[in-house]
């Protein structure tokens, strides 16, 4: 198991996951979004690729209204 | 054709509107449209991680294809903040560099922190940004920014959300005078006249949001600062007449006149 932060929750999954696992997990595949991993940006062309380790945080975002 | 042009890329309409405080998507798309806006504003923030996967997406309403999108850093109070959160924000709109840069130093005024927006911008002028940025009307800093790199500057006209229009013409004018890049009154505007004083100023432009979604009728408000902002425009090229102060000009002729009645001289 590997014991995530994620947008500031921890979450715990079972090894081994890619980010784009975690985005199937939980149910972001179709959204427009960004994904930040230890304060460096995962380019989302490496999503199948970039495995997850414990203890990583990570920032998911998308675009709000706003001024 | 008058036409605005930032970082390379045109634009006909002069007004740039935001996404925020609407009452939902449909009324934010129907207020954009109305304004006739081509650049929108928005915020990045996080996901929620799972709890609703069929919560409607901004980007699915204002669609990327059909405006530029500029994503700001609102809610940052320090440059890595802002940083990360434009890094972030290329990365979500499939590497567009176009970004606005804003840098709080107070949450009740959110007035600007101009020491950390010049560190940020520096740090985005180098990875590549096309940086318009967010600043306060001190027109020393708005040259600053500009030598950095920054590719538009936007002086507030007064604090975000007031909607007390233009506090200082004055410094307004003389950053308008030195700028070599777009100038676009940014934070403050409250009603059509408003807008329209920035552009017979000599603005470029003028982005607002709260003025169009706190309006009783905000899609009503966004077609009058359509037309404020290109009235405002018109104004300026057409080279406005002076302004005669204790003095008066008649516009019809003197001469000609009826003769007047008894006891009052011609």
């Amino acid at each position: 198991m590997i014991a995530l932060t994620i947008n500031g929750e921890r979450r715990s999954f079972e090894a081994p996951l890619t980010v784009a696992d975690l985005i199937d997990r939980l149910q972001l595949a179709d959204k427009r979004l960004a994904l930040e991993r230890n304060g460096q940006i995962v380019p989302r062309g490496t999503y199948l690729h970039e495995r997850l380790a414990d203890g990583d945080r990570l920032e998911i975002v998308v675009a709000v209204g706003g001024g | 054709m008058d036409q605005l042009t930032i970082a390379g890329k045109t634009y006909t309409s002069r007004l740039l509107v935001g996404t925020g405080k609407y009452k939902d998507f449909a009324q934010t798309r129907a207020a954009i449209e109305a304004s006739g806006t081509q650049i929108v504003t928005v915020a990045i923030r996080r996901t929620n991680i799972g709890q609703n996967p069929n919560e409607p997406n901004l980007l699915d309403a204002i669609l990327p294809s059909q405006y530029t999108i500029l994503p700001n850093t609102a809610g940052c109070y320090n440059a890595e903040d802002a940083v990360r959160t434009l890094r972030l924000a290329r990365e979500l709109l499939d590497g567009h560099s176009l970004v606005k840069l804003e840098v709080l130093g107070d949450p009740h005024t959110l007035y600007p922190n101009m020491v950390e927006t010049l560190a940020a911008a520096r740090t985005l002028v180098k990875e590549g940004f096309e940086v318009m940025v967010y600043t306060s009307d001190d027109p020393i800093i708005a040259r600053q920014l500009e030598e950095i790199g920054c590719v538009a500057v936007m002086p507030l006209a007064s604090l975000i959300g007031s909607g007390m229009g233009i506090l200082n013409p004055w410094n307004l004018q003389i950053i308008i005078d030195t700028a070599g890049v777009p100038v676009l009154v940014d934070a403050g505007v409250g009603t059509a006249s408003d807008a329209a004083i920035a552009m017979e100023l000599g603005c470029d432009g003028v982005l607002m949001n709260t003025a169009i979604a706190a309006a009783k009728d905000p899609v009503l408000m966004a077609s009058a600062m359509r037309k404020a902002v290109e009235a405002g425009r018109e104004a300026f090229l057409a080279g406005r007449m002076p302004k005669k102060s204790y003095s008066a000009a008649p516009s019809s002729p003197t001469s000609g006149l009826i003769a007047p009645a008894k006891g009052k001289a011609a």
